[in-house]
């Protein structure tokens, strides 16, 4: 009785420290990204001492005092508190209802930091210190969270017995490992808290959407990706795969009877439409308000794309000026119709087979197809693709690997205009280091040298041709990365021709688009190739 | 016998193979470049005025003469290191002028520009280099597998103590401790003659670079002395050799200054300074001084103190402070009892069983003199318990009691310089800088050890030094706003020498008693071989 007792104790104390740890080791990667996020915001924001516009810092910092000072009803409209030329708000209301929560801190803090119109351009160390705060914390409840908690539902195959080896100082698990490469992103870090955005908020909205989706919390995951959609219009790019997975798991006859899946249906629209209402419901007193928001969420005006992006339209723009041959909006409409064209074979795709896998590149091949067809896109869209490629990094690593690495080189010309090309460069590095340490099979060919312990020569030579797409692969990916490595030292070290100042930001963005549209391809052949070898009952199971 | 036995010790731990698989290693390269992008993201941070100072003597030694070094008074920071160092800045300043030669022109006092600031970054950074050898050097020579010489390395590599006062605060402390270590590794081998007057060597250009590391020469000498010159019985020929050797390299460092000696000693040993430190390191002055503060207030309350004997302490830059109830420490009571304090460490070495004795007590007892000089020294900087937090960290991946000193010290010890990062921006950073390699030590040495290292209130203490650092630097100033502004640091700075005294207490009591596991089983085994080679030898 009492040695039984005793085991028992024994056994629960042990399962007790096991969780001991395993939070601990949750607490030291937390609190190592926190540490490296918190690093780069010493560096310079985006328009740091550069008047009259300044930068995407200033944009936040005026909606803090726009929303602050004004009533709902002006936040998006043209009078005289509010010029619109002048940083006017162009996102949805979620944005806005966060400038205003931040609006009231500062104002606490300090009231010059939001004084109606004569603190435009403010700047301090202290409001520094306020806004970069502002970002640590939206992220630590956001995307920290949500990252975590789509690691923790993943099937990552454990090896047995994990002995104390090289890269294994800390006792770490294959799941401390992939959340901590995910969370050391360098690209998210560098916009969020070197350029200075809120990604983070709707990017952790959606990742959290995307989990509970896969946890077949449908309810839950679509009031998530509302959330996400009303914090940046821009997460559209991911909302057909969203709407097709949710669709095509309530088909009738797959898995579920007529009856639930009309249920469900009836469940998740209503919850969308509710949300909605709720965030939008200041903005439906009139038409006019409420067509100025959507005017302003979508401006056909501001062209195709503006400075250098790695799209499609930018990278014809080298050889044939589109911008002289048409205007707005005949490229708008060529554009969506571009677009369409491009994620719809995917979206339809997983329509008929919701896998989640398939789910997960579906959502990176709609937001790639976006990012380099749609009209109006930024070259820091390219983090709407990096994150589900986060996503998707237990499954492919390498490709995944090569497509975060470029995602981040695509945007150097803007880093470098933020003057943040050491924080790129030691982050980049840092990144790349421990994910290849952590990862040793990530980007290394077996070569015959190390076979010959393991076979003679003639079975290395079968080896190495078997292994020769491998070899090709990793190949490819190393004179990708040498080229990366030449671009950015040519950047800063060689001053371009008079005649084309714009030389190397352009030729960085084609060399990036180009590996995006082969990555397009690519991501594009897998979701198709997942599910073939499963018959239809296999995947009912599921 | 004895020698048998000495050298079968040796055979037991040194598997250099094992350790290192050929002079290129691959994860300690990774485990440096790391640290390094770590460092590269703190260049825009804040910098204390070294770096004006060490900007500074660029400039006196680039633009003045030799003969004017320890003369040019034209910054109020003038050149107070050794001659190593002085030409240590010069040699940066030839590599200087490609980046920003203002930088080293003398009148531009205070002069920051973002190049001046990346090349002095850099410097410390490449500095660190040096640090790496000696972390590898002694790994080499002290530790028993590969894992723990890649955790000496990481934990080594990455202190957070000398990110904070290296790579924010700025100085050049990685690379003065690289050559401790590497001095350390070659004495410590005591059969190689060659090898112990390297050491000697590189111990004595050390003491050029920076005199404050004359605190632990009397480690070193008892050492050479009983274990060098004493047991070979080649007594005065190897006593000769050392003394030649450091006398050389004084000759070599202060030949050039031999006309302007005592100026040179007058910037070298500034004694008008006071017993603390503005900001007071955390040892034992700093709990005598909070005790008479405290008496102080409690005799006012009780009327038996004049009102004109009230004395600041916090308040200045750098000015000796009035005791108002306790009596005020001169500077030769403090050598004196530094050097006390010293005493018992050096005799056990000295005195040590000659089958007991083993490198491991010598990096101790260095340690101890570390610490004894932190604990009593005159006008000790927080940035000193780094001396003997790096040395301390070698032994704690082969030593679990050295592992349980080195958590409570290094926790303590780097909490005590988090308030050298005083901008308010700095909080999230260093909160998160200790924060983080507190965890990281107390899980790797755990996992390596396999069970917890530290008794329950020793966690207790540990675990509440992020909430002292919280306070000092948020807390407080959401509580009283601008009243007592001396109190978060001299809580901060009284708390930590809490922690630091007891582990000097608790590693002398383990040093004096020889309670470390290793060395335990490590008699036993001994003593079995003893056993069984007589029993041969009478077979």
């Amino acid at each position: 009785m009492t040695s039984e007792y005793k085991i028992k104790r024994i056994i629960s104390r042990s399962r007790y420290c096991a969780n001991m740890t395993a939070t601990i080791r949750i607490l030291v990667i937390m609190g190592i990204v926190l540490l490296l996020r918190c690093c780069v915001t010493y560096h310079p924001y985006s328009g740091q001492g550069k008047p009259p516009m300044f930068g995407d810092y200033e944009a936040q910092r005026h909606w803090q005092e726009i929303t602050l000072n004004l009533p709902i009803k002006w936040w998006y409209t043209n009078t005289t508190d509010n010029d619109l030329q002048y940083w006017g708000l162009d996102y949805p209301p979620l944005t806005a209802y966060h400038s205003l929560l931040l609006g009231y801190i500062a104002n606490v803090t300090n009231s010059d930091f939001v004084q109606l119109r004569t603190s435009r351009g403010y700047e301090s160390e202290s409001h520094k210190y306020f806004m970069r705060l502002s970002v640590l914390w939206a992220e630590s409840i956001t995307y920290l969270p949500a990252m975590l908690w789509f690691i923790s539902g993943l099937k990552i195959q454990e090896l047995k017995a994990i002995q104390l080896d090289e890269k294994n100082l800390f006792d770490f698990r294959k799941h401390d490992f992939h959340l901590a490469t995910i969370l050391i992103y360098p690209g998210l870090i560098l916009i969020d808290h070197g350029h200075f955005q809120y990604n983070c908020a709707s990017l952790g909205f959606f990742v959290a959407a995307v989990t509970a989706l896969l946890r077949n919390r449908l309810i839950f995951g679509s009031f998530l990706f509302v959330l996400a959609l009303n914090y940046k219009q821009m997460e559209l790019y991911h909302a057909l795969p969203i709407f097709f997975y949710i669709l095509g798991n309530n088909v009738p006859g797959r898995n579920k009877t007529l009856k639930s899946c009309i249920i469900t249906l009836f469940c998740v629209s209503l919850t969308v439409l509710l949300t909605f209402a709720i965030i939008w419901v200041p903005f439906f007193q009139d038409r006019e308000t409420f067509l100025n928001v959507i005017f302003r969420l979508f401006p056909i005006a501001r062209g195709v794309f503006e400075d250098k992006v790695a799209n499609v339209w930018c990278a014809i723009n080298v050889i044939y000026k589109l911008r002289n041959a048409l205007n707005n909006a005949q490229l708008a409409q060529i554009c969506g119709a571009a677009t369409l064209l491009a994620v719809l074979p995917s979206s339809m795709n997983l329509f008929f087979r919701p896998l989640r896998n398939k789910f997960i590149i579906s959502l990176v091949n709609s937001s790639l197809g976006f990012f380099l067809f749609s009209f109006q896109v930024h070259e820091k869209s390219i983090l709407l693709v990096a994150i589900p490629i986060l996503l998707n990094f237990h499954n492919d690593p390498l490709p995944c690997f090569w497509f975060l690495l470029i995602s981040t080189f695509s945007m150097l010309p803007l880093l470098i205009n933020d003057g943040l090309y050491i924080a790129y460069i030691a982050i980049t590095l840092l990144y790349a280091i421990s994910t290849t340490w952590v990862f040793p099979n990530l980007c290394r060919i077996t070569t015959s040298v190390e076979l010959k312990d393991e076979c003679d020569k003639k079975l290395s030579v079968i080896y190495v041709c078997k292994n020769y797409r491998q070899f090709a692969v990793v190949g490819l990916f190393r004179l990708s990365m040498l080229g990366t490595v030449v671009l950015s030292m040519l950047c800063v070290l060689v001053k371009p021709p008079k005649r084309y100042p714009d030389l190397f930001p352009l030729l960085i963005s084609v060399y990036s688009c180009g590996h995006f549209i082969i990555f397009f391809l690519y991501f594009n052949y897998k979701q198709f190739c997942i599910g073939k070898q499963y018959p239809m009952e296999k995947i009912k199971s599921n | 016998m004895k020698m048998e036995i000495v050298k079968d010790y040796k055979n037991d731990n040194f598997h250099k193979d094992e350790i290192r698989k050929s002079w290129f290693d691959a994860t300690l390269l990774r485990i440096f470049i790391l640290a390094t992008c770590f460092k590269m993201l703190l260049i825009p941070t804040y910098h204390s005025t070294d770096f004006e100072v060490h900007r500074n003597w660029l400039a006196i030694t680039f633009s003045l003469p030799i003969k004017e070094w320890y003369l040019s008074n034209k910054s109020q920071w003038t050149l107070d290191y050794p001659p190593f160092f002085a030409w240590f800045e010069y040699f940066l300043s030839q590599v200087a002028v490609y980046f920003d030669p203002e930088m080293l022109k003398i009148d531009n006092l205070n002069y920051t520009s973002p190049n001046a600031k990346l090349f002095q970054r850099a410097t410390v950074m490449i500095a660190d280099i040096i640090l790496v050898y000696g972390v590898i050097k002694i790994g080499e020579t002290f530790c028993k597998s590969r894992s723990s010489y890649l955790i000496l390395s990481f934990l080594s590599i990455f202190n957070v103590g000398l990110l904070i006062v290296d790579h924010i605060h700025f100085q050049y402390n990685g690379f003065l401790l690289g050559i401790l270590l590497l001095s350390i590794t070659k004495v410590a081998e005591v059969d190689k003659e060659s090898s112990i007057l390297q050491g000697a060597v590189w111990f004595s250009m050390l003491l050029n670079l920076k005199h404050i590391y004359i605190y632990v020469a009397p480690a070193y000498v008892i050492w050479l002395l009983r274990w060098y010159c004493i047991k070979g019985g080649k007594f005065f020929s190897r006593i000769l050799k050392l003394g030649s050797i450091v006398l050389i390299v004084l000759i070599l460092s202060f030949g050039p200054f031999v006309s302007q000696l005592p100026q040179v000693f007058s910037r070298l040993f500034p004694f008008k300074r006071g017993l603390v430190h503005a900001y007071w390191a955390a040892n034992a002055w700093a709990l005598y001084t909070g005790a008479d503060k405290f008496l102080s207030v409690l005799w006012k309350q009780l009327g038996w103190l004049q009102a004109t004997r009230t004395a600041s302490m916090t308040g200045g830059l750098v000015q000796e402070d009035i005791f108002t109830v306790l009596p005020t420490p001169t500077p030769i009571v403090t050598f004196v009892v530094t050097f006390a304090s010293m005493i018992p460490a050096l005799w056990s070495l000295f005195t040590k069983n000659e089958a007991k004795i083993t490198p491991k007590h010598f990096v101790r007892c260095l340690i101890l003199c570390g610490l004894s000089s932190f604990m009593f020294g005159w006008h000790v900087h927080e940035k000193a318990i780094l001396t003997a937090i790096l040395p301390l960290c070698t032994l704690a991946v082969v030593d679990k009691q050295d592992a349980r000193v080195f958590i409570i010290l290094s926790s303590a010890g780097h909490t005590g310089l988090l308030p050298l990062l005083y901008p308010t921006e700095l909080t999230p950073l260093k909160l998160l800088l200790s924060l983080v390699y507190m965890m990281l030590a107390g899980i790797i040495l755990t996992h390596k050890f396999h069970n917890s290292l530290l008794k329950k209130y020793e966690w207790l203490y540990v675990g509440i030094l992020p909430f002292v650092t919280f306070y000092e630097s948020v807390l407080h100033k959401l509580i009283f706003t601008d009243r007592l502004p001396f109190l978060p640091l001299a809580f901060t700075s009284m708390y930590c020498a809490i922690g630091v005294t007891y582990c000097w207490l608790l590693y002398y009591y383990m040093y004096l008693g020889d309670r470390f596991q290793n060395d335990i089983t490590m008699y036993k085994k001994k003593e079995e071989n003893i056993i069984k080679s007589k029993k041969k030898h009478y077979k």
